[in-house]
C-alpha cells in the first residue's frame, strides 16, 4: 500500500522573503464582520499566507457569497 | 406607456410592506384563472383538461373533471357551457368546443365512479329537500365533508328534472350510475316523501341545518317557504335561522344549478363550523377573469369539425380540437425579457420573493442575486397591460438593501470603484472653452464613450467649439448612474452634487450629453439638458467621406432612451442624412432592449448579461448602429458588427470601426486618463503630465491573461500595485522550479494575487485572481 497517497503534496511555493518552506498553520480570515480560523499554508517565520487560486475561486468564493447573503 | 417613475414603495428606499406588496401583486395578472375557468360557474380547470386531452392522458382528464364536477357523467352530457362564450380562441378562429371535448372524455374514457373517501365523520345532520341537480350537489358536497345527510325526494327516484333529458343525450343508466356516489353510509335517501310547510318546523328540530333545493321562485319553493322565500344571494340564508335555499341561479342552466347547490353546501358548512357566511365569496360562481391574454400574433385556427355529428368527436379529432386551446397565460413581460424568463417565474412570484427577501431578519436572502440581475430597462412596464415595472421594484429593493447594509459587496463594488475613478483627478475635468471666460454650452461626453472611443470625444469637442458660438465648456466625469443603478442613493447624491457644483462654476451652461444614460440621470434634474443627437441633427456634419452611404444598419436604441422620442427621431434623421438605410429591430424605440449593461447586470450576473446580449444581436443580420458606447462595445465583444453613430460621422475606416473589439476595463481607465491629458495639452496647452508611481510599472500580458483578468474584474493597475508591493517589501512567494513569483496585495476591499516573472524592464503576468475575504495575519517587515 502506498503510504504517501494520503499525504498532502509538497507545496510548490517557498517564502520569497526568507526562503523557508511553507507549513500548515492556523490563519485568521475575516469577511463582513465574520471571523474564521482555517488551516492554510504559510511561512511560520515571516507570516506570509498562501491562498491558492483553487481555494480563492472555490471554497473561499462560496463562503464569501453565502456570508454576503446572510 | 409609462412616462414617469412609478411611486414604488411610497418613498424610495423604504422596505416593501404588505400593502405595497398587494398593490404591486394586483398588477400582475398571471395567476388569475383563464377566462374559461372563471366563466365556468364551478371553475373546471379547462386549460389543464385541454392539455391532458392533447397528451391523451385520460386518467388526468377524468380526475380534472371529477375535482370540480359532482356527477361528471351527467354534467358533461347536459352542460350549457358558458365557458365557451368567453374562450379567447373565439377571436382567432372559433371558441374551443370544450363541452364536446368533455363529453368525449366521459363517453370514451369514463372514470370509475368516485368511491367514498376517508373523511372523518361529523356528528352534525343536514336535511336536503329536493333531488334535482341543486339538491344533489348540496347533498354530495356535504356528504363528502362527513356530515350526516338526509335527502328528501317527493317521487320514487332521485334526479328531478334530469329525467326530462332525452335518453340519447343522457341515458337513464348514466343517471343511475352517477348518482350511486350517494350510496354512502352518511347519506339517507327518503324518496316518496313530500315535505310541506308544516313539516318544516319538525325538520328544523331533527336536523342542524336544512337546504331547500328548489328552483328560484318555483311553486314548490313558494309553497314550502311562503313569506320566508326571500333568499340572500351570497349566503343562501332565508329569514329562518338554519334554513338555506337555492334558487338564485340556474332555472334554465344545469351548470348554474350545480353552482347554486354548491354555494348552499359552502354556506351550510360555514354555518355549522361557526365561520363567516359572507367573507371571501366573490369568486364563487362565474366571474370575469383579470388574466390578460394577448392574441394579436396568434394565427387563426378554425374549429375541428366532427366527422359524425351525432357520435361526437373521434379520438384523433378530440386531440386536434384540444390542441387549439391557447393555454391562456399573460407572461407578456416574461416573453420580452430574458431576465424575467431566466428565473422561471413571473412578476407576481418574484414580488413575493423580493418581499420575503426584505423581511428576513436572520438567515439567507435567496433573492439578492435575482434583485441585482435586472437591467432596470423598463421594457416589462412597457409591455405590461398594467404598467408593472419590475425594474423600479428591483431598484427600490436595492436601495433598501444598501440602506440596511445588506447589499452584497461583490455585486456592484467594481462598478462603483470605476465610477470613483472617473470622478477622481485621473479623469474629472471642468473647463471653459479655451479663450472664453464663460460658457453658453458645456459638453459632457460621459465616462463610457471616453473609455471606449476617446478619439471621438476629442473630435466632437473640436466640432462643437467650431459650430457653436458663445463658448462650449467641457466636463469630464461620470454621471453617477452606477451608484443609482446599484441602489446607492448616498453615493449618487454626493456625485451629483459635485457635478452640479462644477456645472454651476461654469455659470450653468446648457448641458450637451453624448450618452443616453447621462441624459437619463440629468433630464429630470437639470434644466435644458440636450442630447448631442438632437443638437447636431440639422447642423453641418463633418462627414469624413467614409460614413456616407454605408448601407443598411439596424438601430439599437439604448434602453435609457425608451421614451425619448426626440432622440429616436434625431438619430434616424442623422442616419438618413448620412445615406444609411435604416432597419428597425423587432424591439426598438419604446420597446427597445437593453444590451445587458444597464442596472449593472453585467457585474452582478455576467452569465445572464451574456445571454441578454446574445439574444439581442440575433434580432437582425444587418450591422448594428448604436449611440451608446456600452451597447456598441458589448455587441462587438460578442462578435456582432456594430458601429457607434459617431463612427459614421468621424471614423476614417468603418470596416475597422465595426469590428473594433470591446475596450475592456483596464483600457477604459487608460483611455479616460489619457483623454484628459491629451485634451488639456491640445486645447488648453497644459504640459503633458507623466504617469507616476506604480502606474509606470510595465506590465506584459498575453491575450489569454488579459481576457482572464477582464472576466475576473482585475485591472492592470491592480496588478501594478501587487507587484510594486511585492518588489518593494519582498513579501512574495517563489517557485524554485521555475523562478516564478506569487504575491498579494489588498489596496481596499479586494485582495489581488498575481503570479509573475520579471522580464527586462517589465513584468510578465502569468496568472491573476482575487478574493474578498481578508487575511488577518501580521507579516513581519
Amino acid at each position: 500500500m502506498n503510504k504517501t497517497a494520503n499525504l498532502p503534496p509538497k507545496p510548490v511555493w517557498k517564502c520569497g522573503k526568507c526562503g523557508g518552506e511553507l507549513k500548515h498553520g492556523t490563519v485568521k480570515i475575516t469577511y463582513l464582520g465574520n471571523d474564521l480560523r482555517v488551516e492554510e499554508l504559510k511561512c511560520l517565520n515571516c507570516g506570509l499566507v498562501l491562498i491558492t487560486e483553487e481555494l480563492a475561486l472555490g471554497k473561499m468564493f462560496e463562503v464569501e457569497q453565502s456570508l454576503e447573503d446572510k | 406607456m409609462v412616462t414617469h417613475r412609478a411611486n414604488i414603495y411610497k418613498e424610495v428606499g423604504a422596505a416593501m410592506d404588505q400593502v405595497e406588496l398587494r398593490r404591486l401583486e394586483s398588477k400582475c395578472s398571471q395567476e388569475n384563472p383563464p377566462a374559461c375557468t372563471a366563466g365556468c360557474p364551478i371553475h373546471v380547470d379547462v386549460r389543464k383538461l385541454m392539455l391532458a386531452i392533447q397528451n391523451q392522458d385520460w386518467k388526468s382528464a377524468a380526475s380534472i373533471l371529477q375535482q370540480k364536477q359532482p356527477f361528471p357523467g351527467i354534467i358533461s352530457r347536459i352542460c350549457d357551457h358558458p365557458c365557451e362564450d368567453v374562450c379567447k380562441r373565439k377571436d382567432v378562429g372559433a371558441t374551443v368546443a370544450i363541452s364536446n371535448l368533455e363529453r368525449f372524455c366521459l363517453e370514451n374514457h369514463a372514470p370509475k365512479i368516485a368511491t367514498v373517501g376517508a373523511v372523518p365523520p361529523k356528528s352534525q345532520t343536514v336535511a336536503v329537500v329536493g333531488s334535482g341537480l341543486r339538491g344533489l350537489t348540496t347533498a354530495y358536497d356535504l356528504a363528502r365533508k362527513g356530515y350526516i345527510v338526509t335527502l328528501f325526494e317527493k317521487s320514487d327516484r332521485l334526479g328531478g328534472n334530469l329525467w326530462k333529458h332525452p335518453e340519447q343525450q343522457l341515458p337513464a343508466q348514466v343517471i343511475a350510475n352517477e348518482l350511486s356516489v350517494l350510496n354512502r353510509p352518511n347519506v339517507t335517501i327518503e324518496s316518496n316523501t313530500v315535505i310541506t310547510r308544516q313539516d318544516l318546523s319538525q325538520l328544523k328540530e331533527r336536523f342542524d341545518a336544512l337546504y331547500i333545493g328548489f328552483a328560484a321562485q318555483s311553486e314548490d319553493a313558494l309553497e314550502l317557504l311562503g313569506e320566508n322565500s326571500t333568499v340572500d344571494p351570497i349566503s343562501c340564508t332565508t329569514p329562518i335561522a338554519g334554513v338555506f335555499a337555492g334558487g338564485q341561479l340556474g332555472n334554465n342552466s344545469p351548470i348554474n344549478a350545480v353552482a347554486d347547490g354548491r354555494r348552499g353546501a359552502v354556506s351550510i358548512d360555514r354555518y355549522l363550523q361557526g365561520a363567516s357566511l359572507t367573507a371571501s365569496r366573490d369568486r364563487e360562481g362565474a366571474f370575469e377573469s383579470k388574466l390578460f391574454v394577448n392574441v394579436n400574433k396568434i394565427p387563426s385556427l378554425p374549429a375541428v369539425p366532427m366527422s359524425h355529428e351525432s357520435g361526437g368527436y373521434t379520438g384523433e379529432e378530440a386531440v386536434r380540437e384540444a390542441g387549439r386551446c391557447l393555454n391562456c397565460q399573460c407572461l407578456e413581460c416574461v416573453k420580452a425579457c430574458k431576465y424575467l424568463e431566466s428565473y422561471g417565474g413571473y412578476p407576481k412570484k418574484y414580488l413575493r420573493e423580493i418581499y420575503n427577501n426584505e423581511s428576513i431578519v436572520m438567515g439567507t436572502r435567496h433573492a439578492n442575486k435575482m434583485i441585482n440581475s435586472c437591467t432596470q430597462c423598463g421594457l416589462c412596464a412597457e409591455v405590461c397591460p398594467n404598467d408593472l415595472d419590475m425594474g423600479q421594484v428591483c431598484l427600490a429593493s436595492r436601495e433598501s438593501m444598501v440602506r440596511r447594509g445588506k447589499m452584497p459587496p461583490s455585486a456592484h463594488d467594481f462598478a462603483l470603484r470605476d465610477m470613483a475613478f472617473s470622478n477622481s483627478e485621473q479623469f474629472a475635468l471642468t473647463r471653459h472653452q479655451p479663450g472664453f471666460n464663460s460658457s453658453k454650452y458645456v459638453f459632457f461626453p460621459g465616462c463610457q464613450l471616453s473609455g471606449s472611443s476617446p478619439e471621438h470625444v476629442e473630435k466632437v469637442y473640436a466640432y462643437l467649439t467650431e459650430q457653436l458660438a458663445g463658448g462650449v465648456g467641457l466636463m469630464l466625469r461620470c454621471c453617477g448612474a452606477p451608484a443609482h443603478w446599484g441602489g446607492n442613493q448616498g453615493q449618487f447624491q454626493t456625485s451629483f452634487e459635485e457635478m452640479v457644483a462644477e456645472w454651476e462654476s461654469l455659470g450653468k451652461p446648457q448641458l450637451i450629453v453624448a450618452c443616453s444614460t447621462c441624459h437619463s440621470m440629468f433630464r429630470e434634474k437639470l434644466p435644458g439638458v440636450v442630447s448631442l443627437w438632437e443638437l447636431i441633427k440639422d447642423m453641418d456634419l463633418p462627414i469624413q467621406g467614409a460614413g456616407a452611404n454605408y448601407g443598411k444598419v439596424a438601430v439599437q436604441d439604448p434602453c435609457t432612451t425608451r421614451y425619448e422620442q426626440g432622440i429616436h427621431e434625431a438619430v434616424r434623421h442623422i442616419l438618413l442624412r448620412l445615406g444609411c438605410e435604416i432597419e428597425e429591430l423587432p424591439y426598438s424605440k419604446e420597446l427597445t432592449k437593453c444590451c445587458g449593461f444597464g442596472g449593472l447586470t453585467a457585474f452582478a450576473n455576467p452569465g445572464l448579461a451574456q445571454q441578454i446580449v446574445e439574444n439581442r444581436i440575433k434580432e437582425s443580420t444587418a450591422d448594428y448602429v448604436a449611440y451608446c458606447a456600452m451597447c456598441r462595445d458589448r455587441f462587438a465583444a460578442h462578435g456582432k458588427r456594430t458601429l457607434h453613430l459617431l463612427d459614421l460621422i468621424f471614423a476614417d475606416d468603418l470596416q475597422n470601426a465595426a469590428t473594433r473589439p470591446d475596450s475592456g476595463f483596464s483600457q477604459r481607465h487608460e483611455h479616460r486618463a489619457r483623454l484628459k491629458r491629451t485634451l488639456l495639452h491640445k486645447f488648453w496647452q497644459t504640459p503633458q503630465e507623466r504617469e507616476r508611481g506604480y502606474r509606470t510599472i510595465k506590465i506584459i500580458c498575453n491575450e489569454e491573461i488579459s481576457k482572464l483578468m477582464e472576466e475576473r474584474l482585475i485591472l492592470i493597475e491592480d496588478v501594478q500595485q501587487v507587484i510594486e508591493h511585492a518588489e518593494g517589501t519582498g513579501s512574495k512567494f517563489i517557485n524554485p522550479d521555475n523562478g516564478n513569483y506569487l504575491a498579494y496585495f489588498r489596496p481596499a476591499r479586494v485582495t489581488y494575487w498575481v503570479e509573475y516573472q520579471p522580464q527586462e524592464d517589465g513584468f510578465v503576468v502569468l496568472n491573476a485572481y482575487s478574493h474578498r475575504m481578508e487575511i488577518v495575519e501580521e507579516v513581519k517587515p
